[in-house]
């Protein structure tokens, strides 16, 4: 279920050697290497058993709506998602927040015929969900049952998907729930670096950088919610991935009787947005009650149907991926100035990614760490990538490949992500492939064309007392004020 | 109460009765048993191996059944630097010469022991003195480095494929897994072996730094790290329990190498040691290849358990946490270790309580009272091996108090005293326990930790299944029971964060209905 606050109280107790996930694995060429002898290099390695994994199977209907069967006999579950076009990034400024509602209220606000609190209960009691969501381009909403109970478990997805009722006691149940995120969105220091960061790359204006406020969130209406269903919720605008214990015929069967008939509803418009990355320097939020600094240097990123992506990916892995990539061998492991640093360019599907290093390291060594990731990437014209390390990413990346493909839901999930974006369905086919063509001028050509470090902004949120020097001996800096603007005095 | 009432619990236990019928086809111990081989080796390590020829890929877990409860005293956080330390390769991997780099090392811990006994005389170091053999130390450091090819063992693991390469500590275990394809199976049988057979401490200060930032993460800089450290001290007084995983500063700055490899050679051995691979692997060719690598480590006796006991609590503790932070409140009760015969009823507690829309917490708090964002009970903290806490938390609404969501977190454990729960509840708790394991069961990752982890813990994996019957036996009585025993005053210890005056405040933290 969805939850606002941070309810992973219990995952505070462990300590891992890495921090999250890394942008991918890595690889670098060190100086010296083991000799040729070492006992492991003599581990034969026989060739990976064929594996050609089953396709889902695309259907579509008169009325544009997209339709993927992935069999999958391992469990008797029976899973589905309907990803449907328009998210947070359509909904007006001075609502930001509307979409966040939406994916909230549309599944506790309940059908015309049931509250969500008696939908609670049917569902519960056959440990089935059918949840709703929310992203930033678009909504979703899915199911998941164990197979006996299908029917019954559909029934209750497509009166939700066509029927909602969105009562308004759920909506102040989620505002509330959204006033207190806002309250909350300083205490955390990731939080707010990765918040103010992309603020920075993409503009603050930009709707994949905007934040809810407490008057955005304030003026949201059911009727709000009831207009966005209306507009977004229809056939063309979905495509429905369904996953699991059944025969794929039956289920076209009875998915076709549930759809077949729902009228098609106008296309949507492809909007535009405006991308204003902030002025290079640096950027700061004081923070009093911190030992460590958090540093994110960020640009715009680019698009993954970029020719240039294969390359850009080789680069990641290399320079700021895993456990030998340059940044961790050099700022982590021979200057021990971090727990946690990475980066590389970052690409989305849909829309530009993100360009960032980020790094945490103790007050007293935030210029130094600064520093250090800027001398590695000076370093990358001096020593540019080299073959070794290429063939290295290369190795990782592709001989990993067989993780994009080893669960049905995997497939499924990349050909729905392939099919809502406009890429081609044999767009992973194809992976493999353009990263084998990747040379070293190749990743040489798109350091330089991308990654420029008089172009970054740099966000600091630290202990400025702390620092071992002012962070202004690097360069101009900007104090970002992130006060959170207190709620319209009692409208009401 | 009504009839629409008793028709609804007529059919909730037909929906049950038909669920347990569709889980039996195939979910059930006997397909386990027939795809899953245990094998303990001569020198006491435990293989597990269950083949799920899904992909051809596998996954691992290797389960050490040593976490920071055994760090020794003076050395908290020794348990989580030894697992950093498991990256740093072996006398073949990760050195460029081995001799040279191995004499290297030991003059970096004669002078890392003579510049710390200089650092913590009792009456202060002699600055000169304490400057020339620190100099020393960051020399001697300097020369072994000469030796290292950096990250070589990550390296190797990344180079070949693999994916989600980590490790974790907690207070009762330390873990180590990642997935490799299939065809590197012996490969990773040789390398996860030969990183406990000749494991080599190098980098090893500047490692620590790497954890100390750690520490300043996840503990140091966090309002919510800052309480639960607070809040663990004063719940255990005797019980390493009471001690933070990642260790204390001073601690952090104090440990040496050498006592990484005495905590090593104490407790990573094989009897103390259990291996799950799960993937497209067939047991009769997978198995000899493991018992050729792990049978490779020494015989060793199995370690000694910490022997003291947490002495029971006979007064409310609390922790007041004045912080730049929005308010959390926590409360934690003792329970008896995970092999106690009530450990399905706590499960079962926790379900009901904190387990979706449905869950009491969340019904009294967010939706009816309308006083926390999210509230929810669960059980193990902060571990599980030893006698623990069952806790409840809740996050308060801005405009509502700590108190107030504590009062209502109380009002619902009341309910769990005085009243039986309902049929419903009953078996929803059933229901979504046994469904929670089936959705467990499809991730090569996932069940090797669970099966590793049940065989560690009780010598059998087959309990991993049979915790899900215990669930199925408990009784409204055994609800009652257990929270008269467990959740009164006496044994509880809360834990506040209370906004810090004119902290978050500047930050506008006053919501709607602030000064309702």
């Amino acid at each position: 279920m969805k939850t606002r606050a941070t309810n992973g109280l219990a995952l505070l107790f462990s300590v891992v050697v890495l921090s999250a996930a890394v942008v991918g694995q890595a690889a670098k060429t060190t100086p010296q290497t083991t000799a040729p002898t070492a006992p492991w290099k003599k581990i034969p390695i026989p060739a990976l058993p064929a594996f050609h994994p089953e396709q889902p199977r695309r259907i579509q209907l008169a009325n544009g709506m997209v339709i993927f069967l992935q069999e999958d006999h391992e469990l008797p579950l029976i899973t589905g998602t309907a990803r449907i076009r328009g998210g947070a990034v359509s909904e007006p400024a001075q609502k930001a927040g509307l979409a966040d509602l939406f994916g909230e209220v549309w599944r506790t606000g309940g059908t015309k015929s049931q509250t969500g609190d008696q939908l609670d209960d049917y569902l519960e009691v056959r440990a089935a969900k059918v949840e709703t969501e929310d992203g930033p381009d678009s909504t979703s909403i899915s199911w998941s049952c164990l197979k006996g109970d299908q029917d019954d478990v559909f029934r209750v997805f497509v009166d939700l998907l066509m029927n909602p009722e969105f009562r308004a006691d759920k909506l102040e149940i989620a505002q509330q729930g959204a006033f207190d995120s806002i309250s909350r969105r300083n205490d955390s220091v990731g939080g707010i670096a990765a918040r103010e960061s992309a603020r920075l790359a993409y503009g603050p204006d930009n709707p994949y950088a905007r934040i809810e406020e407490y008057a955005t969130v304030g003026a949201v209406t059911r009727q709000d919610l009831v207009d966005w269903h209306q507009k977004y919720v229809h056939p063309n605008n979905v495509i429905l991935g369904v996953t699991g214990d059944f025969d794929s015929a039956a289920m076209e069967a009875k998915l076709r009787a549930a759809f077949e008939s729902w009228p098609k509803g106008p296309a949507g418009a492809k909007e535009n947005f405006t991308y204003a990355t902030a002025k290079p320097g640096y950027y700061l939020v004081p923070k009093d009650d911190v030992n460590q600094s958090t540093i994110h240097m960020v640009a715009l990123g680019t698009t993954r149907d970029n020719p240039d992506f294969y390359a850009i990916n080789v680069f990641n892995e290399a320079f700021g991926g895993g456990f030998s990539a340059r940044l961790f061998n050099d700022i982590r492991t021979k200057r021990g100035l971090a727990y946690g640093v990475r980066g590389g360019i970052g690409a989305n599907f849909g829309h530009p990614g993100i360009l960032q290093f980020q790094v945490g390291t103790k007050s007293q060594s935030t210029v130094e760490a600064i520093r250090a990731v800027d001398e590695d990437i000076a370093d990358l014209s001096v020593h540019p990538v080299t073959e070794a390390e290429v063939k290295h990413a290369q190795d990782a990346i592709l001989n990993a490949f067989v993780f994009r493909l080893d669960s049905p839901e995997k497939i499924l999930g990349e050909r729905m992500t392939y099919e809502f974006y406009g890429y081609p369905a044999d767009w992973l086919d194809k992976y493999p492939a353009e990263i084998g063509k990747v040379t070293a001028a190749d990743v040489k050509r798109v350091a330089a064309k991308y990654l420029h470090r008089d172009q970054l902004a740099v966000l600091v949120v630290g202990n400025t007392k702390e620092f071992d020097k002012p962070l202004s001996t690097l360069g101009a800096v900007k104090e970002l004020d992130i006060t959170i603007p207190p709620p319209p005095t009692a409208a009401k | 109460m009504n009839r629409r009432c008793s028709f609804r619990s007529f059919l909730t236990t037909l929906i049950a009765a038909l669920l347990v019928t569709a889980l039996a086809a195939a979910q059930d111990l006997a397909s386990f048993e027939k795809r899953i081989t245990v094998k303990t080796l001569p020198n006491g390590l435990t293989l597990i191996v269950c083949e799920r020829p899904e992909a051809p890929v596998f996954s691992f877990f290797t389960h050490v059944d040593a976490g920071s409860a055994q760090d020794p005293l003076g050395a908290t956080g020794l348990a989580h630097m030894f697992e950093h330390m498991a990256f740093k390769g072996t006398d073949t991997i990760g050195t460029t010469n081995y001799p040279a780099e191995k004499a290297a090392l030991a003059k970096v811990e004669t002078a890392y022991t003579a510049y710390r006994s200089e650092r913590d005389r009792a009456l202060g170091p002699d600055p000169a003195r304490l400057a020339e053999l620190e100099k020393a130390w960051q020399d001697a450091i300097k020369d072994a480095d000469q030796y290292v090819v950096s990250n070589e063992f990550g390296k190797i693991v990344e180079q070949n494929g693999g994916e989600d390469m980590n490790a974790f500590t907690n207070y009762d275990e330390t873990g180590y897994h990642y997935s490799l394809p299939v065809n590197r199976l012996e490969l990773w049988a040789y390398l996860e072996s030969e990183r406990f057979l000749h494991p080599v401490l190098r980098e090893f200060y500047k490692e620590r730094n790497v954890v100390i930032e750690e520490r300043r993460l996840r503990t140091d800089s966090r309002p919510v790290g800052r309480l639960i450290e607070q809040f663990t001290e004063e719940a255990f007084a005797a019980h390493p329990y009471h001690r933070p995983t990642v260790g204390w500063m001073a601690d952090l700055n104090s440990f040496s190498a050498t006592d990484a490899k005495q905590f090593f050679d104490e407790y990573y051995v094989p009897s103390n040691m259990t291996v799950g691979v799960v993937g497209d692997v067939k047991a009769s060719d997978a198995m000899p290849v493991l018992e050729k690598y792990f049978g490779r480590l020494p015989k060793e006796p199995k370690p000694e358990e910490p022997t003291t006991t947490e002495p029971p609590q006979n007064s409310e503790r609390e922790v007041i946490l004045k912080d730049r932070s929005q308010p959390l409140y926590l409360e934690g009760y003792h329970r008896p270790d995970y092999r106690s015969k009530d450990d399905a009823v706590y499960d079962a507690i926790s379900d009901l309580m904190s387990e979706g829309r449905t869950s009491r917490l969340y019904r009294a708090l967010v939706r009816d009272k309308k006083i926390a964002a999210f509230s929810a009970g669960f059980t193990g903290l902060p571990g599980s091996k030893y006698p623990h806490l069952f806790a409840f938390y809740a996050f308060p609404l801005p405009g509502h108090t700590t108190k107030e969501v504590g009062d209502a977190i109380h009002v619902e454990i009341e309910r769990l005293k005085k009243e039986d729960i309902s049929d419903d509840e009953l078996q929803m708790i059933h229901t979504r326990i046994k469904a929670g394991l089936v959705r467990g069961l499809a991730d090569n990752q996932g069940l090797a930790i669970q099966l590793a982890t049940a065989q560690a813990r009780y010598g059998d994996w087959r309990e991993l299944f049979r915790s899900v019957d215990r669930v199925d036996k408990v009784t409204k009585a055994d609800i009652r029971r257990v929270a008269n025993q467990t959740f009164v005053e006496n044994n509880r210890t809360v834990g506040i964060i209370e906004t810090a005056a004119g902290g978050a405040a500047k930050q506008g933290e006053a919501g709607p209905g602030g000064g309702q």
